[in-house]
């Protein structure tokens, strides 16, 4: 069965005669499923549901015994609050540049890994590098390079006299949020580049024959033959990317705490330092669900845009 | 499906009802905590205890500190964990509805928002009165909120002023010439000129409680102080906003390294150690990195002073000390407070005053503890006679943080002083 | 003829600058830790020191109870269990979950596959506290088998994911032939399914193995001593307020970075395969 039969089998109402057969194999989905219900759901949803509580009353302590019930009061604070859109503002902006310079690179490598390389083994090899640095030692990494007294690109530029003076790279806000931005595209266009190709290979060959039979120029082939092709793979790679943007902390924890002038605090970061540094669980646990519905939000429009019903492509 | 207004009305109405109902079957607190009472427990057992991983004690000093206490009450285990300062304040945070920790290592600015959230227990009864008066004054505030103790100081500090003397000699100045801020512009001005040092001075300005400690130094010898009488900010104030406009011209001046916003006070150490700094100022243990060979390339030239003093002659320390607290959910109070008292106390303190400064009294006038570090004892003691405070109110995380903010709006020139200052007075009211 | 041959010089060229741009950074940070401390500091910069200084090396490996070299060891150990856990975890709840998906039909199929994956873009943040307590009345609090608890909830709905998909590619025709035989459905997925999905598996595995070492917020604040504070944390603790040098952070994460490359290393042919079978085709 092709993966297209399968989705039809999805869609179209199960002939009746099939129903006792449909019930047996409920219950062995339930118990191949249990696992991974418990498992996960186990651990997510009675959290989330604890969270939804206290957003809705007013917790300023991690042992508050007088809580009162404030409604929807806690969210309106946070809507409210200048330094929270400040925050999504600078998250969207995140999001979207890294994203966007993520597909652009993820692509351009995708192709190089595609093509007919000389050592080719090795030129993958090399690419994989950077995806698997461990989150927070490339942020480390990248900090020591961005040293204002002695990194590695104040060395590099001035060297090259491309520079006169050594800058402070995390300085200023706007740089500083640019710069965690290359420190984040650097680890992870090699896993985009690697999604894209995956979606490259399936493209058959005999496509690229064709138009090259009918002498169509590159860019008219990656219009209107590779590009196509790669809708599923950019829509998932997109949404991957948007959801994991949007959540940025660990980058941030390690790099700039959100500094300076809270130019990198995101709106992950916003929601840590609101629950645990100012010990505002009410609003902390609001701004975490206003980040669920922004993420959900921006999902859909993604997946709408590339008219993609869903994730799952099952 | 539609979501219109009334539907959306009655689902959030169903949400709060699901919720509050959720609350009465659940019968606890809406953070999920059962009531944290703790227990004084007896005079025994394993207590954990939450250290900062540190400058001043280190890991083998708290190690064998904890034998020899182990050896004298057997029956009590201590089991150390060491967290990063930067992590410190949201692991007591974390750990407080479970109980976790039964000794916590404090900070100054946090007694006010623990004590008054109720995350550490109130030792004033405990407390001997006779401690009152025989530990610095300093360094008791670091475990007092409102005329009650939560814990017991252990480790007073405060910044002191650290200087290369070979550059300044170069430009012919000496540790007399840097006593006072007008006097440590003048020198830094001619090392520049110079050419001796491209910034003579850097800072830990970071967004960070360091750039705050910075501030407080400076607003010190301003003769200002964070609060007013009623303990409302009042930073936007002659001495606050001057204190801010002296820090934003040393670098418009070219004077202070524009790195130091990112710089914590580490940073700054080893940028001393490095040689691109002349004049700084930072903890007590800066010392002792700089006439380390293996990461200092200044050994024997850097001298050390209490801060340098201002127009008035004030120059308070910032206040950097800190306590050992217990928490409210500990189920063992008593084992507890037994090794506060002991690692607290004063023969234990002398004995690792190499590593951290004592806060009690006494030691300052014995010889034969004052040798052991003799620059440093001599500038602490003087320092340690007046210190800054920052403000001790329940929520001086986000007072701090506004600060932080708009101390380096200022110091980018995003805002004039007076602008920032009186924005960050604004949002700390608003804060109530 | 001439036209291929200056796009395949062109193609090697950027492909050169691509292998540069991956390898300089962490080419520096090799460097770098090998590198004196006082030399480290010098401007301007000595690309390759004259005198190379293996001490950190030394300090992380072999460092005694005062050095970061105790807890360096003990956070590779606790990343180690964890990650290996979650894997092994992870890989069998999901290689039984993706089978359903790809191969029952039952009521709400639909409904809780988008489900485990909408649980993904959940922010970790909106679990923490409530975890922590969890954690804690269970008294999994600070051991690794609690993080690897938690951090399996991550990682699952990615190998469900993956794993489905793959499943789908895989001829249903094959399995009917097994069970014609008598085999039963365990068995058909052990024997027919499990050995034609390898590389989906391969793909799942590293996936899931470069997840769980990654993890850094529920290691920060659900573990705190060295029984199971996990490399993440150990190394953003390198880097604070007091921080050593950068010679040492850069050693503890080139360290830190090893066991995920050599897995990715191993299995990124793999991951090509395995994705482009299943995960990414419409």
């Amino acid at each position: 069965m092709t993966v297209a039969s399968a989705k039809k089998d999805l869609g179209s109402p199960l002939p009746v005669k099939r129903r006792k057969g449909f019930d047996k194999q409920g219950k062995l989905a339930f118990w191949l499923l249990l696992p991974a219900c418990v498992a996960v759901f186990g651990v997510i949803i009675y959290p989330m549901f604890r969270t939804l509580i206290v957003s809705l009353f007013q917790v300023n302590s991690a042992l508050a015994s007088v809580t009162p019930f404030v409604g929807l009061g806690n969210y309106l604070t946070v809507l409210s609050n200048s330094d929270f859109w400040a925050s999504i503002g600078r998250t969207l902006y995140f999001t979207l540049v890294s994203t966007a310079l993520e597909l652009i690179l993820g692509l351009i490598v995708a192709g190089l890994l595609n093509a007919n390389l000389k050592w080719r083994w090795l030129f993958r090899t090399i690419v994989v590098i950077p995806w698997a640095i461990p989150t927070i030692v490339n942020a480390a990494m990248w900090k020591g390079i961005f040293n204002a007294q002695y990194g590695a690109l104040n060395a590099l530029l001035t060297q090259l006299g491309i520079i006169q003076n050594y800058q402070a790279w995390l300085a200023d806000p706007t740089l500083a949020l640019n710069m965690v931005i290359l420190a984040d595209v650097w680890k992870t266009v090699p896993l985009v580049a690697f999604f894209l190709l995956a979606g490259l290979t399936a493209i058959p060959p005999e496509l690229y024959e064709a138009a090259k039979l009918d002498r169509a120029s590159w860019p008219r082939i990656f219009r209107s033959i590779v590009l196509p092709m790669l809708v599923p793979s950019i829509s998932i790679v997109l949404v991957l990317r948007t959801v994991e943007a949007f959540k940025v902390f660990d980058i941030i924890y390690a790099m700039t705490r959100g500094g300076p002038v809270n130019g990198t605090a995101t709106v992950a970061y916003y929601a840590y330092e609101t629950a645990f540094s100012d010990q505002n669980f009410g609003v902390g646990s609001a701004i975490s669900y206003i980040i669920t519905i922004f993420i959900l939000v921006l999902s859909a429009v993604y997946l709408r845009l590339l008219r993609r019903s869903d994730l799952s492509l099952l | 499906m539609k979501f219109t207004s009334k539907r959306i009305r009655r689902m959030i109405g169903g949400l709060a009802t699901v919720a509050a109902a959720a609350m009465v079957i659940s019968g606890c607190s809406v953070t999920g905590a059962s009531t944290v009472t703790g227990a004084g427990g007896g005079n025994s057992g394993t207590i954990n205890a939450l250290f900062m991983k540190q400058a001043g004690y280190s890991e083998s000093d708290i190690a064998a500190i904890i034998k020899s206490f182990e050896a004298k009450y057997p029956k009590i285990t201590v089991k150390p964990t060491f967290v990063a300062y930067e992590a410190l304040h949201d692991k007591i945070v974390t750990s407080a509805p479970a109980g976790t920790y039964d000794v916590v290592h404090l900070d100054v600015i946090w007694p006010s928002e623990f004590a008054s959230k109720g995350l550490i227990t109130d030792v004033t009864n405990q407390f001997p009165a006779s401690w009152k008066t025989s530990m610095l004054g300093g360094a008791l505030t670091s475990a007092e909120y409102k005329g009650k103790f939560y814990g017991v100081p252990w480790g007073p500090s405060t910044k002191l002023f650290f200087f290369n003397k070979t550059m300044l000699a170069k430009v012919g100045a000496t540790q007399a010439d840097v006593s006072t801020w007008a006097g440590v512009i003048t020198v830094a001005k001619k090392l520049k000129a110079a050419g001796i040092v491209k910034y003579p001075l850097s800072w830990s300005w970071s967004q960070a409680e360091a750039v705050i400690c910075d501030y407080a130094d400076i607003l010190g010898s301003y003769g200002g102080q964070f609060t007013d009488s009623s303990g409302k900010l009042d930073v936007n104030s002659a001495a606050g906003v001057a204190a801010l406009t002296w820090m934003r011209k040393t670098i418009t001046d070219g004077l202070t390294d524009p790195a130091s916003l990112t710089f914590l006070e580490d940073d700054v150490d080893k940028s001393m150690a490095a040689g691109k700094t002349a004049m700084e100022l930072n903890w007590e243990s800066t010392f002792r990195d700089q006439n380390d060979p293996k990461i200092s390339k200044v050994v024997g030239q850097v001298g050390v002073s209490a801060p340098p003093k201002g127009a008035n002659g004030d120059n308070p320390g910032v206040n950097g000390s800190m306590a050992l607290s217990i928490p409210t959910g500990s189920k063992h109070k008593t084992a507890a407070w037994t090794f506060i008292k002991y690692i607290t106390s004063e023969a234990v303190q002398d004995k690792y005053v190499t590593s951290s400064m004592t806060n009690w009294k006494a030691s300052y006038t014995q010889p034969a503890i004052t040798q052991s570090n003799p620059q440093v004892f001599a500038a602490a003691g003087t320092a340690y006679n007046s210190m800054i405070l920052r403000p001790a109110v329940a929520n001086y995380n986000q007072v701090s943080q506004i600060l932080q903010v708009e101390i380096q709006n200022a110091l980018l020139g995003k805002k004039t002083p007076q602008q920032a200052m009186d924005d960050a007075v604004a949002a700390a009211n608003k804060l109530g | 003829m001439k036209r291929a041959t200056r796009n395949s010089l062109l193609i090697h060229v950027a492909a050169w600058i691509v292998a540069i741009a991956c390898l300089a950074p962490i080419g520096y940070m090799v460097l770098a830790s090998i590198t004196p401390q006082r030399v480290l500091i010098t401007t301007p910069l000595q690309w390759i020191p004259s005198t190379f200084d293996f001490s950190r090396y030394a300090t992380i490996f072999a460092g005694g109870a005062d050095s970061v070299g105790t807890t360096f060891r003990a956070a590779m150990l606790n990343s180690t269990v964890v990650a290996i856990g979650t894997v092994a975890i992870s890989m069998v709840v999901g290689i039984l979950g993706a089978y359903a998906f790809a191969r029952l039909r039952f009521r709400f199929r639909r409904a809780i596959l988008v489900l485990f994956l909408a649980t993904y873009m959940l922010p970790q943040i909106a679990t923490l506290i409530p975890l922590y307590l969890i954690l804690n009345s269970i008294g999994l609090l600070d051991t690794t088998a609690g993080l690897t608890f938690v951090d399996c909830a991550l990682v699952i709905p990615f190998v469900l994911w993956i794993l489905s998909n793959y499943f789908m590619t895989i001829p249903e025709e094959l399995e009917e032939a097994a069970r014609v035989d008598g085999t039963t459905r365990m068995g058909a997925l052990w024997y027919v399914v499990l050995p034609a999905a390898r590389p989906g598996i391969f793909a799942a595995i590293m996936f899931a193995f470069l997840l769980a070492w990654d993890e850094f917020m529920y290691a920060l604040i659900f573990t705190s001593s060295d029984a199971s504070k996990t490399l993440p944390v150990a190394i953003s603790e390198f880097a604070g307020r007091y921080t050593t040098d950068f010679g040492l952070v850069a050693a503890g994460g080139i360290i830190a970075a090893l066991p995920p490359l050599i897995v990715a290393i191993i299995f990124q042919r793999y991951v090509v395969s395995g994705m482009a079978a299943g995960a990414v085709k419409g």
